[in-house]
């Protein structure tokens, strides 16, 4: 394949991986900046919702679009209960302690992935996509559906942006992300926004999955690297940096579609994790961050 | 002591003369009920315990359930036909989550708690790879149904055997030449990057340059890969044939990714049928794979010319004329490797009867019993053809079918012969001490 083509295919391959990626980092991101969580279990988030997508539309006969739709909905709403449910008996009790959630969600990870292989299965299930429109380019063909998840998360972002610097939520969000105890002194629920923003932190991990199930499968280990590649992002973009996060997804993603088809895409591993490392060297706060006061 | 509470005082328990009776006939009853069968032997009516080593997660999980299913028909098969040696067959399971290392962990636990016999069934290559040391350290003959060229290239220790199943090594080179004939000459392979795979790199070159073909790329996939479009620049404009071979959750991604990538300006495709066993060839994104060709083991849909042995098989394992799970069309079965769990277990049982096998400390019997099998007849034993078997290599050598999709289905167009996959063996087992 020529240069020009090859190139394409990759820029492609990196939009989709950097729009699903931009998504679930934004829900670790978010649920770091706002309550200082690190989220060990934001992957298993990710794999529900996808496990949720498989049940949801094969539950649902027609169309598979009709499916598709009706899981892009509850899957995420089911999550995020899930999670409401797990950051009132887990994490509040902890009062959101920085080492102690740490170790709770790496627990709560193992009791969401088992629950998952005991009601799931350990099988790989696919969700047929919404449509199957196969773009005709001269030199290769592409997956409609695939551009369709670049417009969809980019939708959604949009929207979490405007939420965030628009509206009244964004704003008590924000106050209680600058100073928890001043926000609750201004008559703020600290403690119902947590809980909120917990839970859409793991509804965007579950949105992010639902687009990306139709064209991998749904997998009850599935977590794993999505989670990785979410740390990696916001420690490059700078924890709890909505830009950062966003530029460093695009970032990564972008790179690791262009080095995986260009070379091979245990590189890309490689460099991305490296560049982490002279992130966390040169710029600790990330490329956006604020160094904390 | 005194019984103060009369737990000792017989006479209180109330057993007349009538319930003695009563438990005596319905002993008797059951003895002759139809289904319950008399072990003759001399000394022990202990079963023999076979430990199944079963990939019940991970991501062999879907060849895991249908090898435990295809094990519990096989068992079950035996112990009405009397048991190995006039006693009963009992399995026991452990989960090895597709994982060397818990593999060896599973044969140790079989070995020192659960005290079996032998340990059988593993199919992933690396799975194999990472139990046989633990295997031949316990002196536990393991019988696996596996199939990569790792049994019969003598690496691994005397005590793992591959008796049920035909090695890649061999496949590739009875296929070769259907392939170079039909598909095309110019060939560029996709495979994992693992044992299993490497055993398709290296043996797949050398057999198609013997038909005056060649392989023009050779592109490994990691395992836990789950997105592929990003390969498929690399390969080469001139390809005449893809030869495919992708194992674990992700294959069915692969193939519709293949499918969108070519549409149906597609080359030749030749596939190893691992790239969709478990998987239902009418799934939606599949139908770009109509007219191209898979390697089966054994056929997963029912053909024509079925023996009397291969339908009582199927009725066994409760497959359907489709391959599926009898009453579950979506439950596919892994039709291509599944047998070999049915016909290792008899060669077990051929083994430990030829040696003799009253328990654990005729292991050494049992291993030179199964060197010396040479030969096993197509048959109800055998369903998949006739096999022979190479005692220096502990490997066995049988038929392999091409199938061509049409239509939704898979039909065999083509049966190689044993001679077409036998090789020069590498080496000899029965030169390592016991």
């Amino acid at each position: 394949m020529h240069f020009g083509p090859h190139l394409l295919l990759a820029a492609l391959e990196g939009l989709v991986t950097a729009a699903v990626l931009a998504l679930t980092a934004l829900g670790l991101s978010l649920v770091f900046g706002v309550m200082r969580v690190v989220n060990v279990a934001h992957g298993e988030f990710f794999m529900l919702g996808a496990v949720l997508a498989w049940a949801i539309s094969t539950a649902i006969s027609g169309h598979p679009a009709l499916g598709f739709l009706a899981a892009l909905v509850l899957a995420p709403l089911i999550v995020s209960l899930i999670a409401l449910v797990s950051e009132r008996l887990v994490l509040r009790r902890l009062n959101y302690n920085p080492e102690a959630t740490i170790v709770a969600t790496i627990g709560m990870l193992y009791i969401i992935q088992q629950l998952a292989l005991t009601f799931y299965g350990p099988e790989a299930r696919p969700v047929e996509p919404p449509f199957s429109y196969r773009i005709l380019l001269p030199w290769f063909g592409y997956s409609g559906y695939k551009l369709s998840i670049i417009a969809a998360s980019a939708l959604l972002l949009a929207a979490t942006w405007f939420v965030l610097t628009r509206t009244k939520i964004g704003l008590v969000m924000r106050a209680t992300r600058y100073d928890s105890e001043t926000a609750q002194a201004f008559g703020i629920p600290v403690d119902r926004v947590y809980a909120g923003v917990f839970a859409l932190g793991a509804m965007l991990a579950a949105v992010a999955a639902v687009l990306i199930v139709p064209i991998s499968q749904a997998h009850y280990l599935m977590g794993q690297d999505p989670l990785l590649l979410s740390f990696i992002v916001v420690i490059i973009g700078g924890l709890g940096s909505l830009r950062g996060t966003l530029v460093a997804a695009v970032l990564i993603g972008l790179s690791d579609g262009i080095i995986s088809v260009f070379f091979s895409p245990t590189l890309a591993k490689i460099i991305a994790t490296l560049l982490v490392a002279m992130v966390l060297v040169f710029r600790p706060q990330g490329l956006f961050g604020t160094a904390s006061r | 002591m005194t019984d103060k509470n009369g737990f000792f005082d017989l006479s209180k328990t109330g057993l007349t003369r009538r319930t003695a009776l009563k438990g005596l006939a319905a002993g008797a009853g059951l003895a002759v009920a139809p289904g319950f069968v008399r072990y003759s032997q001399a000394q022990s009516s202990a079963p023999i315990k076979i430990g199944f080593q079963c990939h019940r997660t991970g991501i062999g999980a879907a060849y895991g359930r249908w090898y435990d299913r295809t094990t519990a028909a096989a068992v079950k098969a035996i112990n009405q036909a009397g048991g190995i040696n006039g006693r009963p067959v009992e399995v026991i399971i452990e989960d090895d989550g597709t994982d060397p290392g818990r593999g060896a962990e599973v044969v140790g636990k079989f070995a020192t708690q659960h005290k079996t016999d032998i340990v059988y069934g593993t199919l992933f290559s690396h799975v194999v790879i990472g139990s046989a040391p633990a295997a031949g350290e316990a002196k536990m003959p393991y019988f696996v149904v596996s199939e990569g060229h790792h049994v019969a290239s003598t690496k691994l220790n005397r005590y793992v055997f591959q008796p049920g199943i035909t090695d890649v090594k061999s496949q590739i080179q009875a296929m070769a030449p259907w392939i170079a004939a039909n598909a095309g000459k110019k060939v560029t392979q996709i495979f994992p990057d693992f044992a299993f795979g490497y055993d398709h790199r290296d043996y797949l070159p050398p057999a198609l340059k013997a038909q005056g073909g060649e392989v023009i790329a050779q592109i490994a996939i990691p395992p836990t890969e789950s997105s592929f479009t990003k390969y498929f620049p690399q390969i080469p404009a001139e390809t005449e044939v893809i030869y495919h071979v992708m194992v674990g959750p992700a294959v069915l991604t692969f193939v519709k990714e293949l499918g969108e990538f070519y549409g149906s300006s597609r080359p030749q495709l030749f596939g190893f049928i691992d790239s969709l066993e478990a998987t239902d060839i009418n799934s939606p994104g599949l139908e770009f794979l109509d007219g191209s060709h898979f390697w089966e083991g054994s056929p997963r849909y029912a053909q024509s010319d079925d023996s009397a042995a291969q339908k009582a098989y199927r009725a066994a394992v409760g497959i359907d004329d489709n391959g599926a799970a009898v009453g579950d069309p979506k439950d596919v079965s892994t039709a291509a490797h599944m047998f070999g769990c049915w016909e290792t277990l008899y060669v077990v049982k051929k083994a430990m009867e030829d040696a003799g096998y009253k328990g654990p400390e005729d292991r050494a019997k049992l291993v030179e019993a199964t060197e010396a099998l040479t030969e096993f007849a197509e048959g109800p034993e055998h369903p998949q053809g006739p096999k022979t078997f190479n005692g220096k290599i502990h490997q066995c050598f049988g038929i392999q079918n091409i199938s061509k999709v049409e239509g939704g289905r898979l039909n065999v167009v083509h049966k190689t012969k044993i001679e077409d996959g036998l090789y020069e063996p590498e080496g000899d087992y029965t030169t390592q001490p016991l």
